[in-house]
């Protein structure tokens, strides 16, 4: 009776200790992976940090390029007391928040429509939505540049070199993608929902409101953030269709009034830079955890 | 409250036909049960009376009105589906109140509804919890919850029950039951589990290949099957068949299963069985519980043969024993007592009074 529990005893720590082993290699490996990631992607933003702390005298001297020896905030102080900087910033905003709005006006209904309500060439369409988001923004923005010219003509409205006509543009990059992870969301919820719903006296819009769109929440905020990012971001079509500096958006403002000739103001595009990228930095740190659900969710759920 | 009717109902997906001319009546505050193996077009019947799916040929009735052309919400019918779906972001309060606060009932009212039903089902604790938060069972009763709430004309339920475990299944099949004798709501019920359907069921309806193969009470199917296929889908284990053919000798008919093997057919039955004689493609059949173990007094129609088992499966209450004849496999239950072991040889009865007679061709029972 005895010899056994003996065995038992001496190999159970033995066994243990090797599981314990195996996964204290593989945190260690994680850690030595993700630590390299880190350094690496966090490097540019480091060294803009360090850069935009400095004044244009001490960018040009030759001192160590990762220290800065004279801390001023003068470069922010320069650019927040500028009145163009405010204004790129403003657009940049207003435009964003705008196209997210419209991207996910367009998007949850035609995401519906095409994963729910089966109808004649709806899968076709579906597919065909998606094709469009495969046409990269550099071959649209000539024919794009000629309907503005087209309207124009016919209507008098002019687009060109207006900050508000980049509402109307950018949902062409933003709407397509959307509506595209929205109807894989879409598909993930079981059908018998509908049919209750359908059974408990709700209308389309209803089943739309009450029901998809509350359950789809972490697929709709992913697009959202999507569409926000896309358009925060944005920088050939600002670069093509605006020129004046009081219509420019961020990217393509920090660029053309900061770098004059070949007098590049380093100091100043970093602050600005660094400034630009504060917003997406703060709305994916608030909603990560909706985004990743959301971007999983096709994938787990089937 | 309502009685439904189906009359000569038909569904084609594309050409392929899932159901194929149904005629029912179902009377007010009756429950019905639909079953047959998976695609024999009993779920696809279902969705057609809640109006999910659209109608090929014929009419669904529900009252006096043909209601064909009515979009679900204006059927009055609620329905149990098999994974509960519940609206996942609600409260179970919110979950069963739905379908009301849509209808802009008043919320005094709702409150009221909801809380008697909630009372029903046991779940008042539950109410403001979210499905994620619950068992299978409660969701299950949560389902329930939001059909009786609505208190409408039908109830129906499809597979409400398979994704339940074994233990809860029998469970709720009885909560199933004390709730309908409590609300008496015309109810339709589908599963492919009979036992689930002989329990429940004031009428059991058993389909097959896209038709009706028998309508009846739980007994009539057991004792009375028209078909071969409702014999051998009702009763568990299924009904044994044997090949057969019946004889007459001196007045008397004989239903011969071997060279060795013939029983005399009971007095009662000589009449209907005797323009059978000579047939070919006649099956015997008989169930498990009417081959027992031998006993000294023999009841009139019961008689006894042996065989050698080949094997037997000792159930506590019972022991099932299977051996063959001619090739063909049978199974009996025997009283655990009786001493059948495996690979020896045994004295069994066989209750001819029970027996069935089925023309192999057509599937009837003669």
């Amino acid at each position: 009776m005895t010899a056994p529990s003996a065995i038992n005893v001496s190999r159970h720590p033995a066994r243990q200790g090797s599981i314990q082993r195996s996964r204290r290699w593989a945190l260690i490996w994680s850690y030595v992976f993700l630590v390299m990631f880190a350094v690496f992607f966090l490097m540019p933003p480091i060294y803009m940090f360090v850069t935009s702390l400095k004044s244009s005298a001490e960018v040009s001297a030759i001192t160590n390029p990762w220290w800065v020896y004279f801390p001023t905030f003068d470069n922010y102080a320069a650019l927040l007391g500028s009145g163009t900087y405010i204004t790129f910033f403003r657009n940049s905003a207003v435009i964003a928040i705008v196209v997210v709005v419209i991207t996910m006006l367009i998007s949850i209904p035609a995401a519906f429509a095409l994963s729910r309500m089966k109808f004649w060439g709806s899968t076709t369409l579906a597919t065909g939505v998606f094709l469009t988001y495969l046409v990269p923004d550099t071959l649209l923005f000539i024919p794009l540049f000629k309907i503005f010219a087209f309207v124009h003509d016919h209507t008098g409205i002019e687009l060109i070199n207006h900050w508000w006509a980049l509402m109307i543009l950018y949902p062409t990059l933003t709407v397509p993608f959307a509506t595209w992870i929205l109807i894989a969301y879409f598909a993930s919820i079981p059908k018998e929902l509908d049919e209750a719903a359908l059974i408990d006296g709700a209308g389309y819009l209803q089943m739309l409101t009450m029901i998809f769109i509350p359950v789809a929440l972490p697929g709709i905020v992913a697009a959202a953030i999507f569409a926000f990012t896309v358009a925060w971001s944005q920088f050939l079509y600002p670069l093509a269709f605006t020129t004046s500096a009081d219509q420019l958006v961020l990217p393509v403002g920090i660029v053309t009034t900061l770098i004059k000739g070949d007098v590049y103001n380093w100091g100043q595009i970093m602050a600005g830079a660094l400034l630009g990228a504060a917003p997406p930095l703060v709305i994916y740190a608030f909603l990560m955890d909706y985004y990743i659900a959301g971007l999983t969710a096709g994938a787990t759920k089937g | 409250m309502a009685q439904v009717t189906l009359r000569n109902l038909v569904k084609n997906y594309d050409d392929t036909p899932a159901v194929r001319g149904i005629d029912l009546d179902i009377a007010d505050k009756e429950f019905v049960v639909l079953v047959g193996p998976s695609g024999c077009g009993k779920s696809t019947t279902l969705r057609m009376i809640a109006g999910l799916e659209e109608i090929t040929g014929g009419d669904v009735i529900i009252g006096s009105e043909v209601v064909n052309d009515v979009p679900p919400k204006d059927r009055d019918i609620a329905m149990v589906f098999q994974n509960y779906a519940l609206y996942p972001h609600m409260t179970v309060y919110e979950n069963m109140s739905f379908g009301l606060r849509l209808k802009k009932v008043a919320k005094d009212e709702i409150a009221r509804r909801v809380e008697n039903a909630a009372r029903i089902l046991d779940i008042s604790e539950l109410l403001q919890r979210k499905p994620k938060q619950l068992s299978g069972g409660q969701r299950q009763r949560v389902a329930m919850g939001r059909a009786i709430v609505r208190d409408p004309k039908v109830f129906l339920f499809d597979e409400p029950l398979s994704n339940l475990d074994a233990k809860l299944r029998v469970q709720m099949r009885t909560e199933i039951k004390k709730v309908h004798q409590k609300v008496r709501t015309t109810t339709v019920y589908v599963t492919h589990d009979q036992v689930e359907a002989m329990t429940l069921a004031d009428r059991v309806v058993v389909m097959n290949g896209g038709l009706i193969e028998q309508v009846g009470t739980p007994n009539q199917l057991y004792h009375f099957p028209a078909t071969k296929f409702v014999a051998g889908f009702i009763g568990s284990p299924a009904m044994n068949f044997v090949p057969c053919a019946i004889e007459e000798a001196a007045g008397a008919l004989r239903v011969r299963l071997t060279k060795d093997t013939a029983f005399p057919v009971p007095q009662d039955r000589t009449r209907r069985y005797r323009e059978h004689v000579g047939k070919t493609r006649l099956l015997f059949g008989l169930r498990p519980e009417h081959i027992v173990e031998h006993r000294p007094h023999l009841e009139p129609n019961q008689h006894a043969f042996e065989v050698e088992l080949e094997v037997t499966e000792p159930m506590g209450m019972e022991t099932m024993v299977f051996f063959l004849l001619e090739g063909t496999e049978l199974c009996g239950r025997v009283n655990p007592d009786a001493g059948a072991q495996s690979g020896k040889r045994m004295k069994l009865v066989a209750d001819l009074g029970k027996m069935h007679l089925i023309d192999d061709a057509s599937g009837k029972v003669l």
